[in-house]
């Protein structure tokens, strides 16, 4: 089963590093690691997308929780918005192709952010699903890049991923 | 104030009172504040063995044990420890210098990213970037390692921090947002386990190292319910070797009465364990008639990992355990204890009677001349295993043995940690002949010291485990495994690093020979000459089941039946 996870982490040096050390270490599959900054100072917001059995996932979030600078990790099993971005550079020989590359980039509401005499490069979002048929519509044309930012997530409502309120210290 | 100053302060804040290490240019700074420093510092001579010391230390005393080194290759030295603290879940606090930041990345001389390398094998670590932030980094350290599930903590210390100077301050309040252990069960599932307890026909109780500092409560409930008890290799010591209600150890060596117990059992409680392949063999197979496992950790992670959890508590195992003994209630056990007394009797530990002296009867006859009153430490091997099965620990804290790494070389040095830590006590280190030859230079470290341990060499003149291995699955071709020819005169060795040498070999030199060992006045080696190709029994081949377990050699069990 693919799951989205989000984790709040300490934005300190090689945090990141510790996160894709132990899923290497604990052999869990990796599909995307997408990370950034937040609205508060010093906190980033990773997104993650694993593969796993219900028990491989139990496994992920609890070794997650055990770094020290993660300050909570989220299963997006509830209603969520899930977004990537996708930018592909397709080769165009000549005028109808480009009318027919036109056409897809329509259809998924793409943008055109560079225009070259035999390429173009589209930019996309949307979820991984969507991402994929965009890549497999322009793939007769000729890929010449592709380059995905992996799939961010966030919860839709009320829900946030906020700092656990600080307990008693042992 | 330096930086490397601030650091002995901050470290002398914490209570700190001995450092085992050694130094090189990139801890110089700290080693020259040491020289005004209370703190006590022992000087070993390989790093490997400043870790394994620290660890026993940690061990026999419940402390956080200290171990410094400098950068790169010093640094280095220290992985093989750090893992095995880790896996042993052992507070540790390791400090390493490092180049200056200026050189940091650029492959200086006695550069290594020691930081990158350690995390794996670390509870957390640090790379120290400005010198006031010392103090936060030795509290947080200091915390981390000693709270929830202990565990190592590097500091990674750059020379030009150590000699930037400090303004600082001491004063440092925690504040580490991700990292709140939860210590107190959670009360209704601690009132489930109970129920589950007193309905059970047949329940037994596993306890493992993280209920070493248990051993009150666990002795207490176990005897208020009348529970058969069980430890695992890194739980001896933490329920009494000589108590009745003690079944011994499980797993690959361990006991019948245990492993059968573990079998039939309907309601197991395990407290601070993590269910190692050791211990459970196939885990498929593991517990098959257990209806209701609850599983008492302080690390969440650990709790559901290998074994399916019906009840799980996450918290320390001393307040758990006082929890429960307050609902705690005598269970009704009259039969399944007939059938637990007949497998014990039945199938008592025992190794089968040769001409030669045997490496069992020499652990046990030190374990009766102790009464069981000695800190036990080992090397990894069958001797282990012997140690683990023939001297039966009465007190906590007192049987020190790489259990998750199973690191050969860690018998000596871990000696050396437990006499600093409990200098009042017996030490006696149980090694084989190989173990023994992979940090045997700690030897001056003894000497240095007058450290009054005593190295039991049970040379076999074999690589003694892998040969068995051989013998039961490799047709017997002993590959690489021959050290007598090569082996030194061990008593000689001793001698001259001006130790004390013993050596006994033959069967009826025994008593002298434990005997001369316990009397000597002061540290000693004494190399026991034992039957070259014993085997450690029982066996439950690797990924079997309780239900696999072999009681002797398949050849010599033929040889009687015949
Ligand atoms: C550092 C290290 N290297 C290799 C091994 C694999 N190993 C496990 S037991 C063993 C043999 C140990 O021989 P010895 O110390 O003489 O003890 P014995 O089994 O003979 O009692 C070996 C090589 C290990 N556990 N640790």
């Amino acid at each position: 089963m693919r799951h989205v996870i989000s984790v709040l982490v300490q934005d300190h040096p090689r945090v990141l590093n510790r996160i894709t050390g132990l899923f290497a270490r604990r052999g869990f599959n990796l599909e995307s690691l997408a990370v950034g900054t937040t609205h508060v100072p010093g906190l980033s917001r990773i997104s993650l997308v694993v593969s796993g059995d219900d028990r491989t996932l139990e496994q992920v979030e609890k070794q997650l929780n055990r770094l020290i600078e993660v300050l909570k990790v989220t299963d997006h099993s509830e209603p969520h918005v899930e977004r990537e971005l996708a930018l592909v550079k397709v080769h165009v020989a000549g005028v109808e192709e480009r009318l027919a590359v036109k056409d897809i980039q329509e259809a998924f509401r793409a943008r055109v952010v560079d225009v070259a005499q035999k390429s173009l490069i589209l930019e996309l979002t949307g979820d991984s699903k969507k991402i994929d048929s965009f890549i497999e519509a322009l793939r007769p044309y000729g890929i010449l890049e592709v380059m995905r930012t992996g799939a961010v997530a966030m919860s839709r409502g009320e829900r946030t991923l906020k700092v656990r309120e600080k307990r008693e210290a042992v | 104030m330096k930086g490397s100053e601030a650091l002995l302060k901050a470290l002398e804040k914490e209570g700190v009172e001995v450092i085992f290490g050694h130094p090189g240019g990139a801890i110089m700074p700290v080693y020259d504040a040491l020289y005004d420093s209370p703190i006590r510092h022992i000087l070993v001579r390989h790093e490997q063995g400043g870790v394994h010391a620290a660890t026993a230390y940690a061990r026999a005393s419940g402390r956080v044990g200290v171990v410094m080194a400098t950068s790169g290759p010093g640094a280095l030295n220290l992985v093989t420890g750090l893992a095995d603290a880790y896996m042993d879940s052992t507070p540790v606090v390791a400090i390493t210098g490092n180049v200056p930041r200026t050189l940091i990345g650029t492959d200086a001389f006695q550069e290594a990213d020691v930081t990158g390398v350690t995390m794996p094998i670390t509870k957390h670590n640090y790379l120290v970037q400005e010198v006031n932030d010392i103090p936060r980094v030795v509290r947080e350290a200091f915390h981390i390692a000693s709270t929830g599930r202990p565990g190592p903590v590097l500091i990674d210390l750059p020379k030009d921090v150590q000699l930037s100077e400090f303004t600082g301050s001491f004063d440092v309040e925690l504040d580490l947002p991700g990292y709140k252990p939860t210590t107190k069960g959670h009360p209704k599932q601690i009132e489930r386990a109970l129920d589950a307890l007193e309905q059970a026909e047949r329940p037994i109780l596993m306890v493992g190292g993280g209920a070493q500092h248990a051993h009150g409560e666990l002795l207490a409930f176990a005897e208020r319910t009348g529970i058969p008890v069980i430890t695992t290799l890194m739980g001896l010591g933490a329920f009494p070797g000589n108590h009745p209600l003690w079944l011994g150890m499980p797993g690959m060596h361990g006991t019948v009465a245990a492993n059968r117990a573990i079998h039939h059992a309907d309601v197991i409680l395990a407290i601070g364990l993590r269910f190692d392949d050791r211990v459970t063999g196939k885990v498929s197979r593991f517990a098959p008639h257990a209806h209701t496992i609850i599983h008492v950790d302080i690390d969440p992670a650990e709790i559901g990992k290998l074994v399916r959890t019906h009840i799980p508590i996450v918290g320390d195992a001393r307040l758990v355990l006082k929890e429960m003994l307050k609902g705690a209630k005598p269970l009704r056990l009259a039969s399944w204890w007939r059938e637990l007394e007949e497998w014990r009797t039945r199938y008592p530990l025992r190794w089968k009677p040769r001409p030669h002296l045997q490496a069992p009867e020499v652990i046990r006859a030190f374990a009766e001349a102790t009464g069981g009153h000695a800190i036990v430490t080992t090397g990894v091997g069958q001797h282990q295993m012997f140690a683990a099965q023939y001297f039966p620990v009465a007190r906590p804290r007192s049987f020190i043995t790489s259990g998750g790494l199973g690191a050969m070389g860690v018998g000596l040095p871990f000696a050396i940690g437990a006499k600093v830590a409990r200098p009042e006590e017996l030490v006696i280190d149980f090694d084989g002949d190989g173990s023994f030859q992979m940090t045997l230079q700690e030897l001056a470290t003894l000497v240095k010291y007058r450290l009054d341990v005593k190295v039991v060499i049970l040379n076999n003149g074999y690589l003694g485990m892998v040969r068995q291995w051989q013998d039961l699955f490799h047709a017997k071709r002993y590959s690489e495994v021959y050290l007598a020819d090569s082996n030194p005169d061990f008593a000689r060795l001793a001698e001259a690093y001006g130790l004390k040498g013993i050596r006994v070999e033959r069967k009826e030199d025994l008593m002298k020979g434990v005997e001369a060992v316990l009397s000597a006045d002061g540290p000693v080696v004494a190399e026991f000459k034992v039957y070259h190709e014993e085997g450690v029994f029982p066996m439950i081949p690797a990924g079997g089941a309780a239900e696999d377990m072999i009681l002797e050699h398949p050849a010599e069990r033929e040889e009687v039946e015949a």
